[in-house]
């Protein structure tokens, strides 16, 4: 599958469901920051299609996130990241997905591998925590691309409205280190897939 | 991990934000405040388990509101949150009550660690609180002493009693044991996996007891600062045990009938009407039938108790007991005061036997309690129970006078000098028994206590 380009639909995964003539909800997805040399952004948008049913399209137009930056920290607030996501976001993305190779946090917490406004539109996730050479492992493109799936997919989950679950491969498994992630699948349990596909209010 | 309540109090936005988020993903409920009073005053709208709480706070400062939160609910697991890393506000908090400490940016996985850790331990607390309730609970029938008819006809109404859910009369003199025998009843009933609450109407006034019965609403009454449930509430399933229940007001009388018939209520202060289920059993040391007669309780709250009555015999009715429970005391108190004295001597038993026991079995103890004190192990011996004055049959033939003066010292030794009870003992009014206690020099002696 090629790179996706400016806000052109990515082509539907086979076998993804669609009702005939119904128009799939759409999934921005803006990058931040994120290397040239990144390749995974593809596979990523492709599997979420796969498991969201829905559209992606990549956001090719310039997205700062300088003013997200705290200095003193040398990492970047993940919720002001959200707050400008939301903003930049166009009217018809039904959600938005920011994927970076910057260090994020919240302020009390000294890093988040990603964080998602729950019940919202808008989530962003981050490489910069992901990969094993960060842990003075040799580089494995694969885990990487895995965990970093996971993730979108957790945080994506959260916009749903799903909170975090017991089952420990699931998902939605709240994962507060590295090796937690790998435990877990890209997959939502039976549960949380029934509760991620519910109507729920204000959505 | 299971949701919990949490409320975060800390001025920097912030923090309270990303705190707030973070553990609404993790399924629990989240208030939070940006100062002590705001903080305050979520914790009376509704209960949480754990709070974080900042230290460095403008007004009301972290620690202070940690005491405030206790004095409100101990219950509450307090976790603080501070951006100085100083040992010795961590030991302040620490020493203070709180369970843990953490200095920000805390690392995420601290953090639900944190969290479960402090569940597991609220659990365990909770759990254990509500064994020990159980514990005393069941502390029943097993453990009334007495194989006299007296007590045998008391332990066959217990057991046909306690099955249904009647309303029980329990009558017997001061320190018969009706507390015991209430907590004989609630153990054998179906409410025995619930608690069994005691209030003491004749230790409280008025105003208190109301207080104490139906809980207040914050501001309810000056120095109402907080909310707080009655024990009509904390009685909820289990039963609820009215001790002298003939010292209560008529205006109680009257708002306690209600809540029988009703079993609802609502608190000092407040509007919402709070329905509650429990079995109540009283108990009283007066004859409540002359009480009615005499106007000063209500006959229809009179008659709302009497369902069934179980009367608890004097122990001066109940002697063949006295041996039993005389060493089933020494027993349980040798223990308690680590003290190697396990037997009671004849003589000292004989003592015991001829003893008339106004104050029943609660008499018994403490005399047992101050011979064990005083005395040398391994057993107690008649010198050991000087305060208990032998009675007049045992005296030598003397003149009426003398006879008389022994009597009445008798008597006054025997009630503690109560004088009004001593009086009603002679069958003499008070003025009458100060004239006599003046006109044979008797006064207050306090052997061996």
């Amino acid at each position: 599958m090629k790179p996706a380009t400016a806000h052109e639909p990515l082509s539907h995964a086979p076998g993804a469901r669609r009702a005939f003539g119904a128009h799939r909800a759409v999934l921005a997805v803006v990058p931040l920051l994120l290397p040239e040399s990144e390749i995974r952004l593809p596979g990523l948008c492709q599997k979420l299609e796969e498991l969201f049913g829905m559209t992606t399209r990549v956001h090719a137009g310039g997205f700062d996130p300088s003013s997200a930056l705290d200095p003193s920290r040398g990492q970047y607030n993940s919720r002001a990241l959200l707050e400008m996501l939301l903003h930049e976001a166009r009217p018809e993305a039904a959600r938005v997905l920011g994927v970076g190779g910057i260090d994020l946090f919240v302020p009390v917490l000294s890093y988040v591998f990603g964080e998602a406004e729950l019940d919202g539109r808008v989530a962003v996730v981050s490489t910069h925590r992901l990969e094993p050479e960060r842990y003075g492992l040799p580089p494995d493109p694969q885990l990487s691309a895995a965990r970093l799936l996971k993730e979108a997919t957790h945080e994506l989950g959260h916009t749903f409205g799903l909170v975090h679950c017991r089952e420990p491969d699931c998902v939605m498994h709240s994962s507060t280190y590295v090796e937690e992630i790998d435990l877990k699948l890209a997959r939502f349990c039976p549960r949380c897939d029934f509760r991620r596909r519910a109507p729920a209010k204000g959505r | 991990m299971e949701s919990v309540s949490i409320l975060i109090v800390d001025d920097e936005f912030s923090v309270r934000d990303s705190l707030t988020h973070w553990f609404k993903k993790d399924g629990h409920a989240v208030d939070a405040a940006e100062n002590a009073t705001q903080a305050l005053h979520l914790l009376q709208e509704r209960p949480h388990d754990i709070v974080f709480l900042d230290i460095k706070m403008p007004g009301m400062d972290g620690m202070e509101l940690q005491e405030r939160i206790h004095a409100i609910d101990p219950g509450i697991v307090i976790i603080v949150l501070t951006a100085f890393a100083s040992v010795d506000t961590a030991v302040r908090a620490m020493k203070q009550g709180a369970f843990d400490y953490v200095t920000k940016p805390v690392d995420p996985d601290e953090l639900s660690h944190l969290v479960e850790r402090a569940t597991r331990q609220q659990h365990l607390e909770r759990e254990n609180a509500r064994l020990r309730e159980t514990i005393d609970g069941l502390g029943g029938v097993e453990l009334i002493v007495g194989t006299s008819p007296g007590m045998q006809r008391v332990f066959e109404l217990i057991q046909m009693v306690a099955r249904t859910d009647a309303t029980v009369l329990i009558r017997g003199e001061s320190g018969t044991g009706k507390e015991l025998v209430a907590r004989s009843i609630h153990a054998s009933s179906t409410r025995r996996y619930f608690p069994i609450v005691p209030v003491n109407c004749g230790a409280l006034p008025e105003t208190l007891l109301e207080s104490e019965l139906f809980g207040h609403e914050k501001g309810a009454f000056t120095g109402a600062q907080f909310r707080r449930k009655g024990k009509l509430e904390m009685a909820d399933g289990g039963t609820l045990f009215l001790d002298e229940i003939g010292t209560i007001s008529l205006k109680m009388q009257v708002d306690l009938l209600r809540v029988l018939e009703t079993k609802e209520f609502c608190r000092l202060g407040g509007s919402r009407p709070i329905k509650v289920d429990f079995r109540v059993v009283c108990a009283t040391n007066e004859d409540l039938q002359v009480r009615v007669k005499e106007g000063t309780f209500r006959e229809d709250l009179f008659y709302r108790i009497n369902v069934f009555t179980l009367d608890v015999p004097p122990l001066r009715e109940r002697s063949s007991d006295i041996p039993a429970l005389a060493m089933h005391f020494v027993t349980k108190l040798a223990q308690q005061m680590d003290k190697r004295v396990t037997e009671i001597s004849p003589a000292a038993m004989e003592k015991l036997r001829n003893h008339h026991w106004p104050g029943n079995v609660r008499e018994l103890a403490n005399a047992i309690e101050r011979a064990m004190v005083v005395g040398k192990p391994p057993r107690i011996q008649p010198q050991d129970l000087p305060f208990l004055a032998p009675l007049v049959s045992d005296l030598p033939g003397q003149a009426l006078a003398d006879v008389e003066r022994n009597h009445i010292a008798a008597v006054l030794n025997q009630t503690g000098w109560n004088i009004k009870a001593a009086a009603r003992v002679l069958e003499i009014d008070r003025a009458t028994l100060y004239n006599k206690i003046a006109k044979y020099h008797l006064r207050e002696t306090r052997n061996g206590s």
